[in-house]
């Protein structure tokens, strides 16, 4: 076998064993064994706290874990920057694209990871191909000289996806990339996806259960930091174990809109333990003069 | 916002009233006049790098006193050494042994000097921000750290009297590079070097927020986690920028000696290292030529009030901080955004 | 043995002072992340309230015991001025309130420079405080010992508000969970001018125990805010208990190091210190631990 063939068929899948993540003695994350491979469009679900985004943090080293996660190399121990050269992206649930810059910047620093350093003293001086790719299939052409923070909450996601797809990330971690979305706007998102699926592996951490039904592969149950249940939609449905810790003893799957709204902090918060003032802030009163943004 | 180096025509608009105020001033201003925007123009030099690094990149440092004394002392050296003429300086056989110490013994060569006086800040940059950024110490911690060291640095200088001249610092200088600074001819020269290393600057500066490298640096001031997701260690990006500014700081410094004639810690302590970023704040901090207008128009502004009224100036100067960085964040420039907010809200009212 | 005891007080007195002038700093910039670059100043107005008071007592024992509750008073109001006025408006941009309180130095500054002239002035200490004191084998001066106490003395008040009171606990769940205290019914608006009196307070406190080993100028402040920084930085946010230990820790090695060089290259090489320390520990030495995570 081929060097090249080695490398294709290891990054063919995700693999992740005895994942572990200890916050200060409580396990969010207890002993997770996940296998996910290329053209399966895996959904994780499970009640809040069941570690599911927990676990994308843990695989990208946002948060430290102890265990294995094995995407062609192994994964936990790296920095960041390292594991998303690896091949592997994220989105987060809070949509953060960088607001000041363009959709069209934005996306050019996204594809700018595997340029080389002396070349990023260069101003651009055309779209490059995959830019240009990556807008077209986000359907976001038109908004390219828009700053992306003017943008509508399903587009900012759908710009975070694009970046993932120009980095050319072969894992693509998306964290409830729907939520805020209108019914077209899921539709359109799903057929992205399991479009981008076919030849990325996937993982998605979603709570929307019409969508999980229309567009999962295979789906993997979490509770309490543990998996409880992994197959097809109709298997998950129909256990025993996800009835009762999930969906309660009598009811089968809640809709999506009366489950509690969740919140979580932005990933500019202090995600990552570094020393840098707290940022405890009261929300910004009613009538506030213009700033102009860049307050650092 | 509108982002000003972005605009092709404001920048040869600027360009080109910079190239008539420059060829202009020697003209219109008599020697001392002269002598004092030249210093002007080696402040405007330190606050261009900060509006890099402070501005675009978020770091705020309260410590370019330390580059700008880095480049000020090595180019006071060798001038020292020059005017000694191969012997030992004015101010050693003073107060010291009578002996040059072996760390000013390569400052006797001019291209050694010229060479340390962008090299030195820039190691120091590099090391500094390589120990803080790459740990993630940022913010307010990155602040202070700086601050710190720019204390550390003038508490030495003024330690080692019969080495770096103490609370006097070096000063007395006779010639610059074999020329003699007490001709004028000499000095309009000092002043045209000044003005076009500046005029350089700001011309690298605008190169490089206009390259993907100043996106980058604005991607990872806003969302410094996000970009480590995107593949980038923001922390090189940082530490660039801020060896820029430092590279400015310091040329700003070697340049400032021979145009005003002495390098002392008054120079380059706490306090001259937060009132680099005056002019910063008040041209606007994310601008290309704000920094250098602000510092230029502050430092004038300076000159006349502060020979009268000392006092006032300082009140003055507070006063400046406060309003400025609490109603008018972005400087100047705020106030463009200022009007506009008040004509909308008087037709909403309307 | 002695020079190691010598050097165990040193550092011990030189980490009390460091503690005192960084002690309200800690819970200003903690609790609300706000860095106050007028806090040297605040000591600064402490360290000429002692000298107006010793001017209205002449004994100086009296004047001493009345200077401390005025100095913190007059720190503290200072302190609640400036929150009120410039650093409430400035909550989205904590970095900011760095610069404009720098404005607010300069400011008082002069203002000391225009009262009180610009040559240092004294404030007489009591008799009872003017010699030596022997501990260990090493004579100590009194001040010192005295500022040490003062130190412990503000730790164990400041501990005493923030654990056994309710406007302490108040503090506290303000500074964990900001939302969920504004939620609960705690006027966090309220509780920031509260620490910003208390922490500013200290700083006045400070600024009294100061007179008894400097003399009083309108710059004492400047020098001392730096240190008081580092203390913080090293100690962690928000963490009284790395305050201390930081402080205590910093003092030390500022001594031992002193012993063998000069002042100003001890500070230099303490500076170092903090950076390699913060290289190790990014987050100071007492890390506040969190499950709020991106």
């Amino acid at each position: 076998m081929s060097a090249a063939a080695v490398e294709r068929i290891a990054h063919d899948y995700l693999e992740v064993r005895g994942l572990v993540v200890d916050f200060d003695g409580f396990h969010a994350v207890d002993g997770v064994d996940l296998t996910v491979t290329k053209g399966d469009l895996r959904f994780l679900i499970g009640p809040n706290g069941a570690g599911k985004t927990t676990i994308i943090d843990a695989i990208t080293g946002l948060t430290k874990a102890t265990g294995s996660a094995v995407f062609g190399v192994e994964l936990l121990g790296m920095a960041t920057h390292r594991i998303v050269r690896a091949g592997v992206g994220r989105t987060f649930q809070t949509a953060s694209v960088i607001e000041d810059l363009t959709v069209l910047q934005n996306l050019d620093i996204a594809a700018g990871m595997r340029r080389r350093r002396l070349t990023l003293l260069r101003a651009r001086k055309s779209t490059p191909p995959e830019v240009t790719a990556a807008l077209e299939t986000i359907g976001l052409a038109e908004h390219a000289d828009k700053r992306a923070g003017t943008l509508a909450h399903g587009q900012k996601q759908w710009l975070e996806i694009g970046m993932l797809l120009v980095q050319d990330a072969r894992l693509l971690l998306l964290d409830e990339p729907v939520a805020g979305m209108s019914a077209e706007e899921r539709q359109q998102t799903g057929e992205l996806l399991q479009h981008i699926a076919q030849t990325r592996t996937i993982v998605v951490v979603e709570h929307d259960m019409e969508f999980l039904r229309s567009f999962a592969d295979s789906v993997t149950v979490l509770h309490q930091g543990k998996v409880i249940a992994e197959g097809s939609v109709a298997e998950v449905q129909a256990d025993p174990k996800v009835i009762e810790v999930y969906l309660g003893p009598s009811e089968t799957f809640a809709p999506a809109a009366e489950r509690p709204p969740k919140e979580r902090p932005k990933v500019t918060g202090p995600s990552r333990p570094v020393a840098t003032a707290p940022e405890k802030f009261r929300p910004p009163r009613k009538i506030t003069p213009p700033t102009g943004g860049a307050d650092a | 916002m509108k982002l000003v180096w972005q605009s092709k025509w404001t920048l040869w608009a600027g360009l080109a009233v910079a190239v008539i105020a420059v060829v202009l001033a020697p003209l219109l201003l008599n020697d001392f006049r002269l002598a004092l925007l030249a210093k002007y123009l080696c402040y405007a030099m330190v606050a261009v790098g900060i509006g890099l690094a402070w501005g675009q990149g978020g770091m705020l440092t309260l410590g370019q006193g330390l580059f700008f004394g880095l480049g000020g002392y090595i180019m006071a050296m060798h001038m020292k050494l020059a005017d000694a003429k191969g012997g030992v300086p004015d101010f050693m056989s003073l107060y010291g042994t009578g002996e040059v110490p072996i760390w000013w013994e390569p400052f006797r060569s001019p291209g050694v000097t010229l060479v340390a006086i962008v090299a030195v800040p820039a190691l120091a940059a590099l090391i500094l921000g390589w120990a803080v950024f790459t740990r993630g110490v940022r913010g307010a911690y990155f602040a202070i750290l700086s601050q710190a060291l720019v204390y550390a640095f003038a508490l030495l200088l003024v330690n080692q009297q019969q080495t770096t001249g103490g609370t006097n610092g070096l000063n007395g200088f006779k010639g610059f590079f074999g020329l003699a600074l007490s001709d004028p001819a000499n000095k309009r020269m000092l002043y045209f070097i000044a003005a076009g290393v500046l005029v350089a600057m700001v011309i690298a500066t605008r190169a490089l927020m206009r390259s993907r490298f100043g996106e980058l640096l604005i991607a990872v001031r806003d969302q410094e986690n996000r970009v480590r997701f995107l593949g980038y260690d923001p922390a090189w990006t940082k530490v660039f920028a801020y060896v820029i500014a430092a590279v400015f700081a310091g040329i700003g410094g070697a340049l400032f000696v021979p145009i005003v004639g002495i390098i002392s810690p008054a120079n380059v302590g706490v306090t001259p290292s937060i009132l680099f970023l005056a002019g910063v704040v008040i041209g606007g901090r994310t601008t290309l030529l704000g920094p250098v207008l602000g510092t230029i128009g502050l430092r004038f502004v300076e000159t006349q009030l502060s020979e009268t009224y000392p006092a006032f100036w300082t009140y003055f100067q507070g006063a400046l901080f406060i309003l400025v960085i609490c109603f008018l964040p972005q400087g100047m420039a705020s106030i463009g955004t200022w009007l506009k907010w008040l004509r909308r809200r008087r037709e909403v009212t309307a | 043995m002695d020079a190691a005891i010598a050097q165990l007080i040193a550092g011990v007195s030189l980490g009390s002072i460091l503690l005192l002038a960084a002690l309200g700093l800690s819970l200003t910039f903690g609790q609300m992340g706000v860095i106050n670059n007028a806090h040297g100043e605040f000591m600064m107005a402490g360290a000429y309230t002692s000298y107006c008071v010793a001017q209205v007592i002449p004994d100086p024992t009296w004047a001493l015991w009345i200077s401390l509750p005025v100095g913190f008073l007059v720190g503290g109001l200072l302190g609640l001025v400036l929150e009120v006025a410039l650093i409430q408006r400035m909550r989205l941009r904590p970095l900011d309130t760095l610069l404009a309180t720098f404005g607010v130095a300069l400011v008082l500054q002069q203002l000391a420079k225009d009262i009180f002239g610009p040559q240092p002035v004294y404030a007489q200490a009591p008799g009872w405080l003017s010699g030596p004191v022997e501990i260990l084998g090493q004579s100590v001066p009194a001040t010192r010992v005295f500022i040490f106490f003062l130190a412990i003395f503000a730790v164990a008040a400041l501990y005493a508000v923030l654990r056994l009171t309710p406007l302490g606990r108040q503090i506290r769940a303000a500074m964990q969970n900001r939302d969920l205290a504004e939620a609960s019914g705690i006027s966090t608006r309220g509780v920031d001018h509260v620490t910003f009196f208390l922490g500013s307070g200290i700083a006045g406190l400070a600024g009294v125990a100061a007179t008894l080993m400097d003399a009083i100028s309108f710059n004492l402040g400047t020098g001392k805010i730096v240190d008081a920084f580092l203390v913080v930085v090293a100690g962690g946010v928000g963490q009284l208990k790395g305050a201390i230990i930081a402080a205590f820790g910093l003092g030390l090695l500022q001594a031992g190091i002193e012993y063998s060089t000069s002042t100003s290259l001890a500070k230099v090489l303490v500076f170092l210190a903090v950076v390699v320390f913060l290289q190790v520990r990014p987050q100071g030495l007492v890390a506040l631990r969190t499950r709020s995570l991106a």
